[in-house]
C-alpha cells in the first residue's frame, strides 16, 4: 500500500514541469513581476496574454533566466534554475525559445543554424545531427531551405526554422515569446500551424501571444497579466466567454471588437 | 625584414586583440578591468617607448631575453613582443565595437540552446563581429606596416634601418626615401584593398 502511495506522489510532483514561486522583478522603480505564482503542468499548452507591458514577456524570459528575478523560486522539472554557469546552460538546453526577432545566426546557413547546438552542447555526432535538423525542417516545412542564410527566408519561414531550432535540443518546455508579433500577416498562420500541431503532440508549451484565435484552439489555459500580476486564469473558453476580473473585460473588450 | 616583422606581428596582435576583446565582454569584473586599464595604458603610450622598453627595460633589466643567443635574434623577438602589444590595443577596440554592432538577440539565441559563454562568443558572436570591422581592422594592420619602421630604434635591420644606412653611404636622400616610400605603399595597398573586397564579400546579411 504505501509503495502505490509514494509513486502516485512521485507522479503528481514530476508532474508539474514548471513552478514559480512568488517571483518578483523589478526593472529600477517598475515593478514588472509582483508575486507571480504558477504552475506549468507536463504537456499543457499555457498562453499568456494581457497588454502590452503588463509583464509577460519579462515572465517567459525568467523561466529560462536570459532574465534574472529578484526573490522568488523557478524550478524546472523539481531543478531550480541555476546561477550563470555550466548548470544553467544544461538547463537551458531543456527549455526551448523561441522569439519575436527570430534571432536566427546570421552567418550560419538554416541547416548549420538547426545543427549548432546538437553538435555543441548535445555533442551529436555531424551525421546525425544533420539527420535530426533536416527531418526537423521538414516538419515545419522549410526543409528545401536548408542551405540558404536566414536573411534569403521571409520572416514566417525564420521563425519556423527557430521553432526547429529550439526543437532540435529535445526540450522539455517551449517558450514562446511573442512568436507571431513581427510577422506580417499572411506568414502567421503558417507559424501558428507548426505551434498548434506541437502542442496536439504533446509538447508542455508557454505561449506569450496576441493570437486570441490561437489561445481559443491549442490554450489548455489561459493567463491574463496586467500590471506585473497575474490577475486571471482560466480555461480558454471560459475566460473568452465569461472573464471573471474587470481589467480583462476591459482588456477583451478593447481586442475583441474589431 | 619589414615583412616578417609585420606578418608575426599582426598575427600576434589579431590573437591577444581578441582575447583583450573577450576580457573586456566578459562576465568577470576582474577581466574586464584588467582589459580596460590594459587598452588604456598601451595605447596612449607611445610606440617607441614601448620598443625601447622593451629592449632597455626587457633585456638589459630584467634579462629577458625570450631565448635568443644573439643580440640581432634578440632584438628582432622584443620587436615584435612591442609591437604586439601595442597593436592589440588597437585591435582590441575594434573588435570591441564589432561585438556592439552584433545584435543582442544573437547571444541571447545562442545562450537559450545552451551555449557557455566562451562557445556564445566564439561561435555567434565574434564571427559577425570580425566580419563587420574587417575596415577597422585593415587600418590596423596598415599602420602596423608602418610601425614596424620604429623598431630600428632597437637595432633591427627593417626599412627604415636600412634607408638609414643607405642614405648615410650614399647622397640621394629623395630618391632613396622616395623608393621606400613606394616600398611600403606596395606593402600597405595590396593589404588594404584584399580586406576592402573580403569584407565586401563576408558581410552578414540581416
Amino acid at each position: 500500500m504505501t509503495e502505490v502511495s509514494v509513486t502516485k506522489e512521485d507522479v503528481v510532483t514530476s508532474d508539474e514541469l514548471v513552478v514559480l514561486k512568488s517571483v518578483n522583478k523589478h526593472f529600477g522603480a517598475l515593478h514588472v513581476l509582483q508575486d507571480i505564482d504558477l504552475t506549468i503542468a507536463r504537456g499543457e499548452v499555457v498562453v499568456v496574454i494581457g497588454p502590452s507591458g503588463s509583464g509577460k514577456s519579462t515572465l517567459c524570459r525568467t523561466i529560462n533566466r536570459l532574465e534574472t528575478i529578484d526573490s522568488g523560486t523557478i524550478t524546472i522539472d523539481g531543478k531550480a534554475l541555476p546561477q550563470e554557469g555550466k548548470e544553467l546552460a544544461r538547463l537551458r538546453a531543456d527549455v526551448g525559445m523561441v522569439f519575436q526577432s527570430f534571432n536566427l545566426f546570421a552567418h550560419k546557413t538554416v541547416l548549420e543554424n538547426v545543427m549548432l547546438g546538437q553538435l555543441k552542447v548535445r555533442r551529436t555526432e555531424k551525421k546525425q545531427a544533420e539527420e535530426t535538423a533536416r527531418s526537423l525542417l521538414d516538419r515545419v516545412g522549410v526543409g528545401t531551405q536548408a542551405d540558404k542564410y536566414p536573411a534569403q527566408l521571409s520572416g514566417g519561414q525564420q521563425q519556423r526554422v527557430a521553432i526547429a531550432r529550439a526543437l532540435a535540443m529535445g526540450p522539455k518546455v517551449m517558450l514562446f515569446d511573442e512568436p507571431t508579433s513581427a510577422l506580417d500577416p499572411e506568414m502567421i498562420n503558417e507559424v501558428l500551424e507548426v505551434m498548434q500541431q506541437l502542442a496536439r503532440e504533446g509538447m508542455t508549451m508557454v505561449v506569450v501571444t496576441h493570437e486570441m484565435g490561437f489561445a481559443r484552439s491549442a490554450a489548455n489555459r489561459v493567463v491574463f497579466m496586467a500590471d506585473g500580476r497575474i490577475v486571471e486564469q482560466a480555461a480558454p473558453d471560459q475566460f473568452f466567454s465569461n472573464p471573471r476580473s474587470d481589467r480583462a473585460k476591459d482588456f477583451l473588450s478593447k481586442i475583441l471588437h474589431h | 625584414m619589414t615583412v616578417k616583422l609585420t606578418v608575426l606581428s599582426a598575427v600576434g596582435s589579431l590573437v591577444w586583440g581578441t582575447l583583450l576583446a573577450a576580457m573586456r565582454v566578459s562576465p568577470v569584473p576582474v577581466m574586464r578591468g584588467f582589459g580596460t586599464l590594459y587598452v588604456n595604458i598601451v595605447r596612449n603610450i607611445p610606440l617607441t617607448i614601448i620598443i625601447l622598453f622593451t629592449s632597455l627595460g626587457l633585456a638589459d633589466i630584467f634579462r629577458v631575453t625570450l631565448g635568443a643567443s644573439d643580440f640581432k635574434v634578440q632584438g628582432f623577438r622584443l620587436a615584435i613582443l612591442g609591437l604586439i602589444a601595442y597593436t592589440s590595443a588597437f585591435v582590441c577596440e575594434a573588435i570591441r565595437s564589432g561585438i556592439n554592432t552584433v545584435p543582442v538577440g544573437q547571444a541571447e539565441a545562442a545562450r537559450a540552446i545552451g551555449l557557455n559563454f566562451s562557445q556564445t562568443l566564439r561561435l555567434i558572436v565574434l564571427p559577425q563581429a570580425f566580419r563587420s570591422v574587417i575596415g577597422p581592422l585593415a587600418n590596423v594592420l596598415i599602420a602596423l606596416t608602418k610601425n614596424t619602421t620604429v623598431a630600428s630604434a632597437i637595432g633591427v635591420a627593417e626599412a627604415a634601418a636600412l634607408m638609414k644606412t643607405m642614405i648615410e653611404n650614399e647622397a640621394q636622400t629623395l630618391a632613396i626615401g622616395a623608393v621606400f616610400a613606394l616600398g611600403f605603399v606596395i606593402l600597405t595597398l595590396p593589404v588594404g584593398l584584399l580586406l576592402g573586397w573580403l569584407g565586401k564579400r563576408l558581410a552578414v546579411k540581416r
